[in-house]
């Protein structure tokens, strides 16, 4: 496939929604393929690439189903491809075996979930943050995934970005873990020119096809790949495999690869964790929220404030590997922790996990289908603030 | 005029299989399928304790590799060898694009006739 | 200096430190497996440019026993994972070689879209009428009449007839062959190579483990003999015909060998003519 051109970024000012600007951070990162099914709130994604693709020398398939859709894109990585499918709801679900797939077989590859209300079909055109724990242990057994968090169009457009990148540099699935609010959402988006779009390339093996082992990793636990169809005879498998790539049933083998796919995330966990925080150097109160939550928390904050309660708030913007050690050195010195998401508690869990008992965690839940009325968060700060 | 008054058509080669015996999962469809019928089983056990294929009829195999095709083990084929060549030589069918390399071929015996 | 070692033909196209393969005795899988060699040898294909994609299941393990670039993938998906293989490097020739239980089963929605769509893809069926690698439970393909283990009082369900379903789905060749039927199916592999499209071979093959023993029908070669004794090689026959029954008549050949443009070519030229010079294809 002919390699992204700088003519396809749309670079300028622009008033677009989040999920047309998370379609032109996949161009812009170089994606050249996409695979999808429709299903709301996120097929607006896939629409806009069905539009560009044959524009911008890219390909989109709209394939039978989400399974189709989330394995095509994994055999258009091996073939060369820079690729991603698109999801909400039920469609999440069913892309679960293949992101387990393509965490196990190290293939490069972007899932967007743009959430709506659950479980089953549930609120197919309102929003919800309640797919964040399947994100995180969604397929079976054990991997570390990436996910990231926009909270605005604009960061849609540059979180998609970033999302590509994670991918290739770690030769792992990464999920966007947008919401339909966000998706929806029309503002302002400036996508900057190609030349200042930073693209981690594809860690394509320099060796020769008789010195190349397919997975055995370079220094940072990451294998190079090998291009197909240039003499490598590589072999891929969902299986545990040893580095040559071949099945092996040994639970020896199975330690050294899942321990390595495993590691080689939680190894950076620091290098990838990334908050936006505000007001949090004389806070007491820490409000924790990501997404389409965190603008409403943000509301709630200036609001308890004005009040005189000292509430500060931390937004993960990278939530899978989770900010745990933001949240444990803040907990050494703020009362409370006050988590803010369209569920019934997930990320809470993290949070409390985190905190160890040394700080407070209180959730404020929402079953999804609208976003939280602000003053039903700044209630529970004031409540927050009397135990002091 | 040797070939008409004795009224036998000289061939040009002489059939030949060779066998990894330890492949050998007794299937029995190369002995089976083989046309002039050469092959029998072994008395002899592989080292899985299966009793691979042995050649009785030297004579008679035509190197036609219908064994090679059907045997779902990889285990046996079969060559044409020009009759004035030793056997096993570098001009028999074959010789694979990989050389000398034999990793992964074990015991491989030869047998076969004109 | 010894002599130099001739090698089995199948041998280069073949793993050989994975050897031996996992397949039973008896097993039809490995024989189709020469009989693909065979064809990518006359194919004159580059190898380096052939790639092989295969589900779950015995026959799912054909990937990993070939030395080409190989892509062992998950129950079902073999045929959506190849389509977007192809589609991203349209230079590739791309071969699904998988079982009925998971091309016609978990995958048979997959099965019939490729087809429709006509990705330029070659589908190697291994039918042994059963799952083999779970342990003999009841197929799609398991003729009425016939035991598994989730079947134990014998299936009361209709078979799919492949070749038909290939054909009315959309692809351009489809035939069917037993794993007795050697050549044909080395030549049918090399026709499927040739050929732009959506292509399905199925072949017959004795699982004497799972199918013939629980079906008391003898071990693998009894199953050759009977492919041999049993089968009739109609080509062009309707595929409306072909069905197959428990221990029937056994309808053989090349059923379909149609033109019609791929998925490649149809997308091509769709947004030529209607984008013309902006299309960036």
């Amino acid at each position: 496939m002919s390699p992204p051109r700088p003519s396809a970024v749309l670079s300028g000012a622009h008033f677009m929604d989040g999920n047309h600007a998370a379609c032109e951070g996949a161009i812009a990162a170089g994606a050249n393929f996409a695979a999808g099914y429709p299903i709301t709130p996120s097929t607006e994604i896939v629409e806009r690439f069905a539009a560009r693709a044959p524009l911008v020398g890219a390909t989109f398939l709209q394939m039978e189903d989400e399974l189709a859709s989330s394995i095509a894109i994994l055999g258009a990585a091996w073939g060369g491809a820079k690729a991603f499918t698109v999801t909400s709801g039920p469609g999440f679900s069913l892309m679960m075996e293949h992101i387990g797939f393509a965490a196990m077989t190290e293939t490069p590859s972007v899932f967007v979930n743009v959430q709506r209300g659950g479980p089953s079909t549930g609120l197919p055109t309102l929003p919800a943050q309640a797919d964040m724990m399947q994100a995180r242990w969604g397929s079976h057994g054990d991997y570390e995934i990436i996910a990231l968090c926009p909270n605005s169009p604009q960061e849609c457009f540059n979180l998609m970005i970033d999302a590509f990148n994670f991918s290739e540099q770690y030769r792992n699935p990464v999920l966007l873990m947008m919401d339909e609010s966000v998706g929806h959402m029309t503002e302002k988006v400036v996508i900057p020119p190609a030349d200042q779009i930073n693209i981690f390339p594809r860690r394509h093996t320099s060796k020769a096809p008789s010195e190349y082992l397919p997975f055995k990793p370079a220094s940072d636990d990451v294998p190079e790949m090998a291009r197909v169809g240039e003499g490598y005879r590589f072999h891929v498998t969902g299986l545990t495999h040893d580095e040559h790539g071949y099945p092996s049933m040994e639970w020896q083998t199975q330690q050294a690869l899942v321990g390595r796919l495993v590691g080689k995330i939680r190894a950076h966990a620091d290098d990838l964790t990334r908050t936006e925080e505000k007001q949090l150097e004389d806070a007491e109160i820490v409000l924790v929220a990501y997404g389409i939550s965190s603008r409403v928390a943000l509301w709630a904050l200036q609001e308890a404030r004005e009040e005189g309660l000292r509430v500060g708030l931390l937004r993960p913007i990278v939530v899978w590997p989770f900010p745990e050690k933001r949240i444990r050195e803040l907990a050494q010195r703020v009362n409370a922790f006050v988590v803010v998401e369209l569920n019934y508690g997930q990320m809470v869990r993290e949070v409390e996990r985190a905190a160890a008992g040394r700080a407070r965690t209180i959730l404020v839940p929402h079953a999804g289908g609208a976003v939280h009325p602000p003053e039903s968060i700044v209630k529970v700060l004031r409540e927050v603030g009397s135990w002091a | 005029m040797p070939a008409a008054t004795t009224g036998v058509k000289a061939r040009k080669f002489r059939g030949e299989v060779l066998i990894t015996e330890d492949r050998c999962k007794e299937c029995g469809f190369c002995i089976e399928f083989c046309p002039p019928k050469v092959l029998e089983f072994s008395k002899e056990f592989n080292r899985h304790g299966y009793h691979p294929p042995i050649l009785v009829n030297e004579a008679g195999c035509t190197g036609c590799d219908l064994c090679g095709l059907y045997c779902p083990d990889f285990a046996i084929y079969g060559i044409r060898v020009p009759v004035e060549s030793p056997a096993a030589t570098a001009s028999a069918a074959g010789v694979s694009p990989l050389g000398n390399d034999t990793s992964g071929v074990e015991s491989v015996r030869q047998g076969g006739g004109i | 200096m010894g002599v130099m070692v001739p090698f089995n033909p199948v041998e280069p196209f073949l793993r050989s430190e994975r050897m031996p393969h996992i397949w039973c005795s008896g097993c039809g899988i490995g024989t189709t497996v020469n009989c693909f060699a065979r064809a990518l040898a006359e194919s004159k294909l580059p190898l380096d440019k052939v790639a092989i994609v295969s589900g779950i299941g015995c026959t799912g393990r054909v990937a990993g026993y070939l030395n080409l670039d190989s892509f062992h993938t998950t129950h079902g998906r073999a045929i959506p994972f190849a389509t977007g293989l192809k589609l991203a490097n349209p230079e590739l020739t791309v071969v699904v070689y998988s079982g009925d239980g998971d091309l016609i089963a978990i995958g048979g929605n997959h099965f019939i879209h490729a087809a429709r769509r006509n990705v330029d893809i070659k589908v190697i069926c291994i039918n042994n009428f059963i799952y083999g690698m779970t342990g003999g439970q009841v197929a799609p393909t398991t003729p009425v009449g016939a035991t598994a283990t989730t079947a134990p009082y014998g299936c009361f369900e209709r078979p799919f007839n492949l070749p038909y379903l290939a054909e009315s789905s959309g692809a351009v060749y489809v035939a069917r062959w037993t794993a007795y039927h050697v050549r044909y199916i080395a030549h049918s592999m090399a026709d499927a190579l040739r050929k732009k499209g959506f292509s399905f071979i199925e072949i017959l093959a004795p699982c004497p483990t799972l199918y013939q023993r629980r079906n008391k029908l003898g071990d693998g070669l009894e199953t050759m003999r009977y492919y041999k004794q049993h089968s009739v090689i109609r080509h062009g026959a309707n595929t409306r015909d072909v069905n197959l029954h428990f221990q029937g008549e056994i309808t053989l050949g090349k059923f379909v060998d149609i033109e019609r443009p791929t998925l490649q070519q149809t997308m091509e030229q769709r947004f030529r003519q209607v984008l013309r010079d902006r299309y960036a294809g």
